[in-house]
């Protein structure tokens, strides 16, 4: 294609790109910078059903005087990305000096929201993407080899952790694990232990979270791998079998080699969407033992007062972060791009 | 009373052309947002009788409404014409200058409204409160009196009274309350703080003092009740604590004024319970004289950023919403403690009664104060699941204030 054509039939897609895509970037990476204006306190009289007492409120005037002479706040450079309650440079640096060891010192960064957030979205991230990718490819391996009346039926069943919206999901097997609930009895049968509960306890609200992950996000890779199945050619598996290759042989030789620009395409969107993790700690309540970047957002914004500025400096860190996870797979792209080119 | 993420906790109902009251509004826009309590419900529902064919009435009532009220207020007109809120959460409003004085208003058509009705801020009406709320006990009388306990007046005695019940063998975990990780947690600290005799600013001014002797006794106490709560406590909300009050599961709990009420009117509670039922007042704690606990009122704001024609309309149609006339219908008054003309307190209205005659303090209406409150809701949930000491989890909590603080403008 012409430069000048290919101008004209991406313009469209640019113009979209920036307006979708750079423009809100840009405006969170302001946002980021910027802080709102010191709030000018005056003493009032409150009065209401219970009286009236003295106590401090803001002053409207003098505050939105400022407001108009600087819309955008106190221009704050990096000092929020370096706070308590992001990456805590000085809170780290400190519990670094003060700890006798590693154990003392990993101790004190998951005392940080950010480094606690960290722990916990990392481990998921880790864990759910390579399983789900093998859950799905199983799942699409046994489904391509059953009799064609039975796969549609089978198809719809695999999706289904997909079609239900996460939220539901999540609720679902919330109250399915609760003490009181069909799993959590069940659990507690087998355990002989009628105290045991997955809710009260971090490393068993983990492994639920970590268990839902999966559940939900193995019929994408499932789809995917599925679709990838069709296009196997007939004539490479035909010979491996005359060969003599055992299924696992034609699994490992043929089939995950011809599959692993898909599973290279799962992981990417899966490493992405997994770093992002946040629907599960809602659905299970499970903010006392887990959190996430996505979570700290949703807290600071949920709160009385919102804390615009905070999330915004979350939100950028969570994609520098997601930069940083997709690094290695993305070079590896580039690179297959290369030498094909 | 915060955040409870079931799904489709959105009851958005527009109203259709079918008018039932003459609110005397000829037209205009009203658009309410609040929480969704059954009082609440009640007011959302008879303002949307004001609707006809020239007025629109609109209610969104959810337990998410706070976090959307203040964007839903910020447009130019503004989406909500009105938020319903409480002395907590009108402060966000007042920090963003988003609802209007209503003085004016007051002036020409409220004259059905009692002066303590009107909240007034810096001397310009903000908000008509129309009920008050507490937390206070809930308890069950039969269990009681079979474990052989006095109702207790005291969190001492409440302590004495679960192991009593847990030692008959009658329950397991006798204790409730809503300890869910986050407002709620947050918010069952601040009762006990103050019933303690804390304080959580220096006075005049926004620095923390919640790490203080007041602080770990509160801790303390916190965590020797949750250990006769059912052990997932860290995830239940109100909704969750009166879901196990119903199913009999425990005996003594501590619980929101505006839900007690109705509390075993839900179907399938069994008769034991329905029978059992009680209410007394807030309890003190540490041998205090001030209960541990904190008042509210609910009320009804104007947003500033809309026209005076759907000023008006809204104003009248929340005044038709708390017209005293509603208290005939049926539960209505036991839904709440009133404040408006007429109310006749019912038996389930002790409790805040109690709470308002023994000198509860308000909720802090302070600037800084919801920042404390989300801090306090993140960072004591370490020290309730044993994972850190009492100071440990009030240092954390100072330290996150005040990065927040610091971020909103409220300390250097």
């Amino acid at each position: 294609m012409k430069h000048k054509t290919f101008f004209w039939f991406f313009l469209p897609t640019a113009m979209a790109m920036l307006i979708f895509i750079a423009a809100p970037i840009v405006s969170v990476v302001m946002q980021s910078l910027f802080l709102p204006h010191e709030a000018v306190l005056i003493q009032v009289e409150n009065c209401g059903p219970f009286g009236c007492t003295q106590q401090t409120s803001i002053d409207q005037e003098a505050t939105q005087a400022l407001r108009d002479a600087a819309p955008m706040g106190r221009f704050a450079g990096l000092e929020v990305y370096f706070d308590r309650g992001h990456l805590a440079t000085a809170e780290v640096a400190a519990a670094w000096r003060n700890s006798e060891s590693l154990g003392a010192f990993f101790g004190e960064l998951n005392n940080l929201p950010f480094y606690r957030a960290m722990a916990f979205t990392l481990t998921y991230t880790f864990t759910v993407t390579p399983l789900l990718i093998a859950l799905g490819f199983f799942i699409a391996v046994g489904v391509n080899s059953v009799t064609r009346q039975l796969r549609g039926l089978l198809i719809f069943f695999s999706l289904l952790p997909m079609i239900v919206t996460p939220l539901v999901g999540s609720l679902i097997l919330f109250w399915m694990i609760d003490a009181r609930g069909v799993l959590g009895n069940l659990i507690q049968y087998l355990a002989a232990d009628p105290d045991l509960s997955l809710k009260a306890s971090t490393p068993l609200m983990w492994i639920s979270l970590i268990i839902y992950g999966i559940w939900s996000s193995a019929p994408f890779a499932f789809v995917v791998f599925y679709a990838g199945l069709q296009t196997v050619p007939q004539d490479t598996l035909e010979s491996a079998q005359i060969d003599g290759a055992t299924r696992w042989q034609q699994i490992r030789y043929v089939l995950i080699p011809h599959l692993m620009p898909l599973i290279t395409f799962v992981a990417l969107i899966q490493l992405m969407d997994n770093f992002r993790v946040f629907e599960p700690i809602i659905g299970f309540s499970a903010q006392a033992h887990a959190t996430s970047l996505s979570w700290i957002i949703f807290n600071d914004l949920g709160g009385e007062t919102r804390q615009l500025s905070a999330a915004a400096t979350t939100s950028v860190l969570t994609v520098l972060c997601v930069a940083i996870l997709l690094t290695p797979v993305l070079v590896r792209t580039w690179r297959d791009f290369k030498g094909k080119a | 009373m915060f955040l409870k993420n079931t799904v489709a906790a959105i009851a958005l109902t527009v109203a259709a052309g079918t008018a039932m009251a003459d609110c005397g509004i000829s037209e205009g826009r009203v658009s309410i947002v609040g929480n969704e309590f059954p009082a609440i419900q009640t007011v959302g529902a008879n303002a949307m009788e004001c609707a006809s064919d020239s007025v629109e009435v609109s209610t969104n009532l959810t337990a998410d409404h706070q976090t959307i009220n203040l964007p839903g207020m910020q447009g130019n007109p503004a989406e909500y014409t009105s938020a319903i809120v409480a002395n907590s959460s009108i402060v966000a409003l007042m920090n963003e200058d988003v609802i209007r004085p209503l003085d004016d208003l007051i002036a020409a058509h409220g004259q059905s409204l009692k002066p303590n009705q009107i909240v007034t801020i810096n001397g310009q009406a903000m908000a008509i409160a129309f009920m008050a709320n507490a937390q206070h006990l809930v308890y069950r009388a039969d269990v009681l009196e079979e474990a052989g306990v006095a109702v207790p007046t005291t969190y001492e005695e409440m302590l004495a009274a679960a192991e009593a019940i847990r030692a008959a063998g009658i329950m397991e975990n006798p204790v409730g309350g809503p300890y869910a990780a986050g407002w709620n947690l947050a918010q069952e600290f601040n009762n006990m703080f103050l019933g303690f005799g804390g304080q959580h600013f220096e006075p005049g001014t926004a620095n923390p003092t919640v790490n203080s002797e007041a602080g770990v006794k509160t801790l303390e106490m916190m965590k020797a009740l949750s250990e006769y709560m059912n052990p997932d406590y860290l995830t239940h909300d109100s909704n969750g604590t009166n879901a196990e009050f119903r199913a009999g599961n425990t005996a003594l709990m501590h619980m929101w004024g505006s839900r007690a009420a109705t509390l075993v009117e839900a179907e399938g509670v069994p008769q034991e319970v329905v029978d059992g039922f009680a209410i007394a007042g807030p309890l003190t704690v540490g041998g205090g004289t001030t209960p541990a606990s904190t008042l509210w009122w609910d009320g009804w704001t104007v947003a500033k950023n809309i026209s005076d024609a759907d000023a008006e309309a809204t104003f009248k149609a929340l005044l038709n919403g708390i017209d005293p006339s509603i208290l005939s219908g049926e539960d209505v008054a036991s839904q709440a403690v009133w404040l408006i003309d007429g109310y006749e307190p019912t038996e389930a209205a002790v409790g805040v009664f109690e709470a308002a005659n023994s000198g509860t303090a308000p909720y802090p209406m302070l600037p800084y104060m919801g920042l404390m409150h989300t801090a306090l809701g993140a960072e004591l949930t370490d020290f309730m699941q044993g994972n850190e000491s009492a100071e440990q989890a009030l240092a954390d909590v100072e330290a996150a204030y005040t990065a927040a603080a610091k971020e909103n403008g409220f300390l250097q």
